[in-house]
């Protein structure tokens, strides 16, 4: 069982025009086995808060506290995050060239767990992964995030989620640039990695059309750099009927 | 990575380069077996423009010793070795010197390491010269590689070492032969080299040549290929990793002269630590005989650390409209702190996600040479330089 705490979080980037505060007191506590989507309109902090509990430099906490069973998460580095258990689907995977799949996967999977993984196991287990993601094993055999589609991006970010196993995932939105077909894979993939491992999910999404497929224990609205509203799955009903107008015109 | 792009296409059609055109072109520049016949080196030379003749350790003066190192082989089966002296039919066949340095050496050698690569030699037989030296005397070396009709090999020359050396290498590839080479520069700290190395291909071979320098305080390599009848192929591949206080130079020279031809010349380099320089000036001319024609090159390099130099110059000379396509490319980026960012996230320290971006970066030239025996054996090699800079 594992909780992270987010409390009155406040942070701010270094713009061309000076420091800004992006976010303003943001509270959220996300417990084992919980979906919470954060739900919110273009620029209103949500890749922030996500890049902010993984660690990125760029993002600097001014105010509050993040803490994952009650340890300081803002102490650590940014792998040090990792090897506690938390991870991030990114909004815009990065290209690494030169760097296999499969390289990759397994340096990180060595990083995570402190070992390398017993080798037939491990190759056993990527390739089941990846057949559930119907992903093409001939991926493992490319450079990471090399001339892959969105859609390709984003499936490699989940197959990442399912090897390394985390207590704690964030998936800045993941739903974005997939069609149909492949928000379905990649939706069950979340849903069953979710149920095996009793991960705890924070689900950052503009659109509720993931929400068909992900089932959120609690939907939060985000606007301009904090909660601005929330509570059960019918929240997310009313975003998609009413959309965010309500909120950031008030 | 977080870069400075230049990139530039070549239509059909003339075009005008501005900024870093040679004054003179690269047809027009003077070739002699004699040192005399070159000036003095003097930094308003183009050839000259990044090194001064005090970090050459004497190698561009007249009597320098013969090389007194070894040279030791492990040779393919049918390969042949043996001493020729000047006036050997190869002796100059390949190409001769462009520049004082080379010229010193050219003269001061008084014959040639030759090794005879036969018709039998197929598959991609491997051949090795490791060649080791222990002196600072500014010394000379001549080696001939000849590629006969049909053959197809590797030859990988390791230098290794304490030298000061004026190397001339010319290889000879017969009517089509296959040759790939590997050429490493591993020297020992305070070492200084100038290599400058000449490929003739014949009608149809395909020459694959993959520099590697690592080791060394000054190493100035210049690689030329010329096409000496129509369907030659050169894929010409660099790697090279500065650490402080090194200076590595790689001069490129493709010269189509014959209809038909192609070349690839891909060179990444990464820089480390304070005053590490590295120079990479990429000329080709595409004559007005050579139609047909289809080349491409690319530089580019990745800054690790404030303070250290990359220059790129791409040179491009097209004598002719008749031509399947030519560019170039050449970028020098700092290091992405996105990359970092991402590994890190995925758990890796950031010492070692430096070093997989890295790795990754040279890898990438590997990984298109397609020996793997030879991939393996430079992927170690990469580690290792990356151990050691580390450290
Ligand atoms: N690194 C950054 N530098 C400058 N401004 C930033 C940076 N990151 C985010 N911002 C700004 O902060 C606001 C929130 O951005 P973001 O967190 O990406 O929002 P969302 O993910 O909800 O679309 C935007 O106005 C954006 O321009
Ligand atoms: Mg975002």
């Amino acid at each position: 069982m594992a909780t992270l705490e987010i409390k009155n979080l406040h942070v701010s980037v270094e713009t061309d025009q000076g420091k800004i505060e992006i976010l303003r007191g943001v509270d959220l506590v996300i417990k084992s086995g919980e979906t919470h989507a954060v739900m919110g309109p273009n620029g209103s902090g949500k890749s922030t808060l996500a890049y902010s509990i993984a660690g990125h430099p760029k993002y600097e906490v001014t105010q509050g506290e993040i803490l994952l069973d009650g340890e300081n998460v803002l102490e650590m580095s940014v792998d040090e995050r990792a090897r506690a258990g938390l991870f991030l689907a990114m909004q815009y995977p990065v290209e690494i060239p030169g760097v296999s799949v499969s390289n990759f996967l397994r340096t990180a999977k060595t990083a995570v767990d402190g070992k390398a993984p017993a080798l037939r196991g491990w190759v056993a287990d990527v390739r089941q992964a990846m057949e559930s993601l119907k992903m093409d094993p001939a991926f493992t055999e490319r450079n990471v995030n090399e001339g892959f589609s969105g859609g390709e991006k984003k499936r490699h970010e989940i197959l990442q989620m399912e090897l390394l196993k985390p207590k704690m995932a964030v998936l800045d939105e993941t739903d974005s640039g997939l069609d149909v077909d492949a928000l379905r894979v990649v939706a069950e993939g979340v849903n069953r990695i979710k149920s095996e491992n009793q991960m705890g999910l924070l689900l950052i999404t503009h659109y509720t059309r993931i929400l068909n497929y992900i089932k959120p224990d609690f939907v939060h609205v985000f606007v301009a750099g904090k909660i601005a509203e929330q509570g059960g799955p019918e929240l997310a009903d009313r975003l998609e009927s009413e959309g965010y107008d309500r909120y950031v015109n008030a | 990575m977080g870069e400075t792009t230049k990139t530039a296409q070549h239509g059909l059609s003339e075009h005008s380069h501005g900024f870093g055109v040679p004054i003179q072109t690269r047809s027009e520049r003077l070739k002699s077996q004699k040192l005399d016949d070159f000036d003095e080196i003097s930094t308003r030379e183009e050839q000259w423009r990044y090194i001064g003749a005090d970090r050459l350790g004497g190698l561009d003066q007249a009597d320098l010793e013969e090389f007194l190192g070894d040279i030791e082989t492990t040779l393919a089966e049918g390969v042949e070795t043996s001493w020729v002296d000047a006036d050997h039919k190869l002796f100059g066949s390949a190409g001769i010197p462009e520049d004082r340095v080379a010229a010193a050496g050219w003269e001061a050698a008084k014959a040639a390491y030759l090794v005879s690569i036969p018709v039998s030699v197929t598959d991609s037989a491997q051949s090795t010269l490791t060649i080791t030296s222990s002196s600072k005397d500014p010394a000379a070396l001549h080696i001939i590689v000849e590629a006969k009709r049909g053959s197809d090999s590797v030859v990988v020359i390791d230098h290794r070492g304490d030298a000061i050396l004026s190397e001339n290498i010319e290889f000879v590839l017969e009517d089509q032969a296959k040759l790939t080479v590997v050429s490493i520069q591993d020297w020992n700290h305070g070492s200084i080299h100038n290599g400058a190395q000449y490929a003739m291909l014949g009608k149809d071979s395909t020459f694959k040549h993959v520099m590697v320098t690592l080791g060394g305080s000054v190493v100035r390599m210049t690689p030329s290929a010329y096409f000496g009848a129509a369907g030659g192929d050169a894929a010409l591949y660099g790697l090279y990793f500065a650490d402080a206080g090194q200076y590595l130079e790689h001069r490129i020279f493709v010269d189509h002269a014959t209809p038909n031809c192609k070349s690839r010349v891909t060179y990444k380099g990464a820089l480390q630590g304070a005053k590490a320089h590295t120079v990479w000036v990429g000329d080709v001319l595409i004559r007005a005989a050579a139609e047909g024609t289809d080349t491409y090159e690319l530089n580019r390099n990745l800054l690790l650390t404030d303070g250290a130099r990359a220059d790129s110059v791409p040179n491009l000379e097209i004598e002719t409209g008749q031509i399947q396509g030519a560019g170039h490319a050449s970028a020098s980026g700092r290091f992405d702190d996105e990359q970092l960012f991402y590994l890190q996230a995925r758990g890796l320290p950031e010492l070692e996600a430096r070093r997989l971006v890295v790795r990754g970066f040279l890898m990438e030239v590997v990984q298109q040479i397609g020996v793997p025996e030879l991939e393996e054996r430079l992927a170690a090699s990469i580690e290792d330089e990356l151990e050691r800079s580390a450290s």
